[in-house]
């Protein structure tokens, strides 16, 4: 299917995920790869959302849930449950759909996740900071005001935050879950602008209910209906001469 | 006031129905302006009574020698209304109390919140409310009869009654409150935090100590200061536990009277309108102003705490 030869980052095998009786996710395969952005579409529930979450272990906060399958990264399976938690959150970044930075100051939000791992090097945590801030496009906007408030800054600025946030503790994946959902169209050409910017270094995963967005930002775009990947492939392909009916009717907005 | 009335609705109800309609509606929002104002009154009233019924000792005692003397004798000749040692007495309870409550409320808090499963949440947090549902009265007798004797024979001290006993029953007494509102600041932390703590890596518990606990801090300080004023304010309790005698206290094993119990115990005895009387008018002043003190404290803390986590926007 990858016509550039991309390595595979993440490969998923026959997936199956239930909320107690409700299975969410239907028998799903698909790979990702690197330096590449797949774009998940489909209606509301759909479980587009469920199933990025899978892919760095969000949903085993859900209580009730099951999974069958493997998604493999890096030759170990996500889905195995004797796997390292940690390790692979600390592979697989996620930004959320709602921007969340900690109410804590600006500096303390990236250095957090140094901290944790057990970073003690105020030097290298500041340089971190400063490198997370210039890739995420916010450092010329905060630079003077490392110690405020992170709550204090515009929707967009936090959405960008929590991208640096994310960026320090040096992800592979960065998973975005409708990075814009909640935000203006100005902020939002700025995620998107970052996000192409980003694909440079990292193998990113975005859902959104935008189909233009998920036109402007990604190289393969994945739709999904009832919990089934119906279409998948190069996102040129996929808007312009789609396979199945049922992406043909949903792009064309005949349900939604 | 008129022009806050909301337009009548359409006159559905033909003729009379609109002078109806707006008739009951003045009377409904005159009748709750009514009860809104009446704790207001209430406050006012009672204010003026304590302001009214303790100034006349100040014609006598100075200000200064009654807040700092060290001596509490009100019914000797010539007597004595220093009334530091009531305030110590308090002092030395509430502490004692905090040190009880301060770590067993919060620490029910955290696993009610964090590690309780949901079968245990759904006993111990009406537990919890019970505990604090229990007339004083009934600590009372929990401390005379279990602690003061428990207290008495491990320290082997003359009597049980002490500082030390009333602080433990005071801070069993205080644990509900200080328990059910940290729990509450805790299940008020946005899931968020907790979400993007988990997906930067982080486990359980370095998200409970470094994100949600420093989340919660302010509304945690709300509960232990209405614990604390939960405490001071207690009366019946004290007066059965904590011994009584009017001293500074030197350590926690000394007898104590603290503000409270001594208004319960001696208003009986006090002549109206005598020195004693307005002497322990001026005690319930000083405790209206602690809590007040208190009250708006754990108020201005709470609204610092919403803004702070951007629930204010």
């Amino acid at each position: 299917m990858s016509t550039e030869n991309n390595a595979v980052r993440i490969e998923a095998k026959n997936v199956n995920f239930y909320y107690g009786n409700h299975q969410a996710i239907k028998n799903m395969s698909i790979n990702f790869y690197d330096n590449k952005v797949t774009a998940f579409i489909g209606p509301s529930g759909c479980g587009k959302s469920t199933f990025i979450r899978l892919l760095n272990k969000m949903n085993d906060l859900v209580i009730g849930t099951r999974v069958e399958g493997n998604i493999f990264l890096d030759g170990d399976d996500i889905l195995d449950k004797k796997i390292d938690v940690v390790k692979i959150r600390r592979k697989v970044g996620m930004v959320f759909q709602k921007p969340n930075p900690f109410p804590k100051t600006i500096f303390q939000n990236i250095a957090y996740g140094l901290e944790i791992n057990g970073e003690r090097n105020k030097k290298k945590i500041a340089q971190t900071v400063e490198e997370s801030l210039r890739k995420a496009a916010l450092w010329n906007e905060v630079k003077d005001r490392l110690h405020d408030n992170a709550l204090k800054l515009s929707g967009g600025q936090q959405q960008r935050l929590c991208i640096a946030r994310c960026l320090a503790v040096e992800p592979e994946v960065i998973l975005f879950d409708e990075p814009c959902a909640s935000l203006d169209p100005i902020s939002t050409t700025k995620i998107e602008d970052l996000i192409l910017e980003l694909k440079k270094q990292y193998t990113i995963v975005i859902v959104t209910h935008n189909m233009q967005q998920a036109a402007r930002v990604s190289d393969y775009t994945a739709f999904m209906y009832l919990g089934e990947l119906i279409e998948f492939g190069p996102t040129s392909k996929v808007f312009t001469v789609p396979a199945e009916k049922k992406t043909e009717e949903y792009l064309s907005g005949k349900f939604g | 006031m008129k022009a806050a009335l909301p337009p009548p609705p359409s006159k559905v109800t033909g003729g009379g129905g609109e002078i109806l309609y707006s008739f009951k509606e003045r009377t409904i929002k005159i009748l709750f302006t009514v009860l809104a104002f009446a704790s207001l009154f209430f406050l006012a009233g009672i204010v003026f009574v304590l302001f009214k019924e303790s100034l006349p000792l100040f014609s006598e005692v100075k200000i200064f020698h009654f807040l700092f003397g060290k001596h509490w004798y009100p019914t000797y000749d010539p007597a004595d209304f220093g009334v530091l040692p009531l305030i110590l007495g308090s002092v030395w309870v509430t502490v004692g109390a905090l040190v009880v409550c301060v770590p067993l409320g919060i620490g029910t808090a955290l696993y009610v919140y964090e590690l309780a499963s949901a079968r245990q949440r759904q006993i111990l947090k009406p537990v919890i409310e019970i505990l604090g549902g229990i007339p004083s009265i009934v600590y009372g007798f929990f401390g005379m009869l279990i602690v003061a004797p428990f207290v008495q024979k491990l320290f082997n001290i003359p009597t049980g009654l002490c500082a030390l006993t009333a602080s433990v029953v005071l801070g069993i007494m205080a644990i509900p409150t200080v328990a059910s509102i940290s729990e509450d600041a805790l299940s008020f932390v946005p899931s968020s935090f907790r979400e993007a703590s988990f997906a930067l890596g982080a486990n359980r518990w370095q998200t409970l100590i470094k994100v949600i606990i420093p989340a919660a801090a302010s509304g945690i300080s709300t509960s232990v200061i209405l614990g604390m004023s939960r405490v001071v304010g207690e009366t019946m309790t004290v007066l059965m536990v904590s011994g009584g005698s009017a001293v500074i206290p030197g350590s926690f094993f000394d007898s104590v009277r603290p503000m409270t119990s001594a208004i319960a115990a001696e208003m009986g005895e006090a002549a109206v309108g005598s020195n004693h009387y307005h002497a322990l008018f001026a005690i319930g002043l000083i405790l209206f102003f602690i809590t007040l003190i208190f009250n708006a404290a754990a108020e201005m803390i709470s609204k610092k705490y919403r803004v702070k986590l951007g629930l204010d926007r």
